[in-house]
């Protein structure tokens, strides 16, 4: 799949052209369907280099699909992508992906530092042989999120966090300049989501730009500088501060959160 | 039994029940792994009628028609399940169901209503396999090995199913990456830029070239013994992907000698006269090697870990 700024797209952003060359991830008017109802209906969305940035919004809004059609792992009706500027199919070696911790099978038979060096592949390629260089990259990434104590362990051995720990260590061996998280806090303890916010911190001060799809609503202000809300549509995007206010949350969430509630959020940080 | 008649009567079926096994539990192993085993089962079914296709054309039973008339019975099975899954509104799996036993079904009238009686296809072979057959009448001893003139004299399924085992161990090798991370997880695969789709297909090609190739030794049932059984008792054997290719290998080539050899002397021991059907015989130890891996392998008890998040 190749996705390219359509030439209408080109001539309408005209003025907008300078930011999208230099945003780490650029969508414009992306829509995915499953079926007849769009999971996804025409979401444009800018990300902003070297900031963290949360996807948020309800069950079934379609964040996980808008990150997997960014990636191409489904296929989008209409849209397109550009990744620093690049179709995605140039950009590929800047991008590391996590996906949700529930969607692969853990009894896989394959270890720890296995799984990380995946991570490495598209350095190996096919037939490369895996030096000493490539091992210490594969430690040095399980170090950070440390799991190096757990190496040789088989997958299935872990527990939800540690597992995820191991998606975050092959993320970080590929050495990409943005990573997409899909839902990194899901299930997982609150050692494993202190250690990986540090590291997703510590990504962001390096430069790399951070983008996740977060549920909790309530470590939105704690955790990101930016915020994406949608429902199948875009609602808001901006700053906390802009986007992550009652009355977007209302629009995203309808009557699925009490107004107090949302009151309660907008407020936390202020 | 002499050394001229192992040579002569024992070598070549055992080498092609070897050589077929170890040709279907190599992709097998992914088969497993992603939970598409029942593919090498739908193949086995489907390619019979493609195969008695290709013979009612062409006359003869060899490897490339054979082939193509497989790949033509996959194609009409494809379509076929996407038919009946429309028009009779049903769920995959059974319009899948209906369509691999149907097909195999119309296989096995169609072979029994056309002559086949000069040559080595008829509905016991497709059931069983054709192994006892497979004899290399040339040979006199070892030192036909190195004699031409009897080489040539070797089963033709011999050296198809060597060079089929070559090429799928060849596959195997080549794109082991790929295939381990996109059988792992083929999201992640796909944003490295890895083909998940192609290497999907190439893999069930890869399994049906196999299905057909060991077709010869032990039948269309049975194939799905050795596309199943090894890898599975393999995977009970080890946590690491590159062992359990080596367990299911090595399972394969037990079986495969072990089943020869029970069906053979086997009866007699027990103070019979006749052999059974090696094939039989080779999918049942297959088998039971799959069940005392269950008993007694190592890696047998599933992680508590759950992947539900």
């Amino acid at each position: 799949m190749n996705l390219t700024l359509a030439s209408a797209d080109g001539a309408r952003l005209g003025p907008e052209m300078a930011a999208l060359a230099h945003s780490p991830l650029a969508i414009r008017g992306l829509t995915v369907s499953y079926g007849e109802k769009p999971a996804v209906f025409s979401v444009d969305m800018t990300v902003t280099a070297g900031a963290m940035t949360a996807i948020i919004g309800p069950n079934g809004a379609g964040k996980s699909t808008l990150l997997k059609a960014a990636l191409g792992i489904v296929k989008p009706l209409s849209g397109s992508v550009t990744v620093f500027g690049k179709p995605l199919a140039e950009a590929r070696g800047r991008i590391a992906y996590v996906p949700q911790r529930a969607s692969v099978d853990w009894d896989f038979p394959t270890r720890v530092i296995d799984v990380v060096t995946m991570g490495l592949y598209r350095e190996l390629g096919l037939l490369g042989r895996i030096g000493a260089a490539h091992k210490a990259r594969a430690m040095a990434a399980l170090e950070r999120v440390d799991m190096d104590g757990f190496a040789t362990r088989q997958i299935g051995q872990l527990s939800g966090g540690q597992q995820q720990r191991v998606f975050l260590a092959r993320a970080l061996a590929q050495g990409a300049d943005l990573y997409l998280l899909d839902e990194p806090f899901a299930g997982v303890d609150a050692a494993t989501e202190k250690a990986i916010i540090a590291v997703l911190k510590t990504l962001r001060d390096e430069g790399r730009t951070v983008v996740a799809v977060h549920h909790d609503l309530s470590t939105v202000r704690d955790y990101f500088e930016r915020v994406v809300l949608m429902n199948v549509r875009k609602i808001a995007e901006g700053p906390v501060d802009e986007a992550f206010v009652p009355e977007y949350l209302q629009e995203a969430y309808g009557g699925r959160l009490a107004t107090a509630q949302i009151d309660q959020l907008s407020l936390a940080g202020a | 039994m002499n050394t001229a008649e192992f040579v002569a009567l024992t070598l070549s079926p055992l080498l092609i029940s070897v050589l077929s096994a170890v040709t279907c539990a190599l992709p097998g192993n992914f088969l497993v792994l992603r939970r598409q085993a029942l593919i090498g089962d739908a193949i086995s079914h489907v390619v019979l009628p493609g195969i008695v296709a290709a013979f009612l054309v062409t006359g003869v039973v060899s490897a490339w028609p054979m082939l193509i008339g497989a790949a033509g019975a996959a194609v009409v099975a494809v379509v076929l399940i996407e038919a009946v899954r429309r028009l009779g509104r049903i769920e995959p799996g059974a319009a899948m169901g209906v369509v691999f036993t149907a097909m195999f079904a119309a296989g096995v009238l169609a072979l029994e209503q056309s002559d086949t009686s000069s040559v080595h296809l008829d509905v016991e072979h497709a059931l069983y396999g054709n192994l006892e057959s497979l004899i290399w009448l040339d040979a006199t001893g070892w030192s036909s090995l190195w004699d031409p003139v009897a080489l040539a004299g070797l089963p033709p399924e011999l050296g198809r199913i060597a060079a089929v085992c070559l090429g799928v161990a060849a596959f195997t090798l080549i794109f082991w990456r790929p295939l381990k991370i996109s059988t792992f997880d083929e999201g992640f695969a796909r944003t490295l830029g890895i083909p998940t789709a192609t290497l999907g297909i190439a893999l069930v090609v890869v399994s049906a070239v196999a299905a057909v190739a060991a077709f010869d030794a032990v039948g269309s049932i049975i194939v799905i013994a050795m596309f199943i059984c090894p890898p599975a008792a393999a995977r009970l054997m080890t946590d690491r992907l590159e062992m359990q290719i080596a367990w299911s290998v090595g399972f394969a080539i037990l079986s495969a000698v072990l089943g020869f050899i029970l069906a053979g002397y086997g009866p007699l021991w027990l103070g019979g006269s006749n052999a059974v059907s090696a094939a039989g015989m080779i999918a049942t130890v297959s088998g039971l090697v799959l069940a005392l891996a269950a008993v007694f392998g190592p890696c047998r008890t599933r992680s508590g870990a759950s992947a539900q998040g």
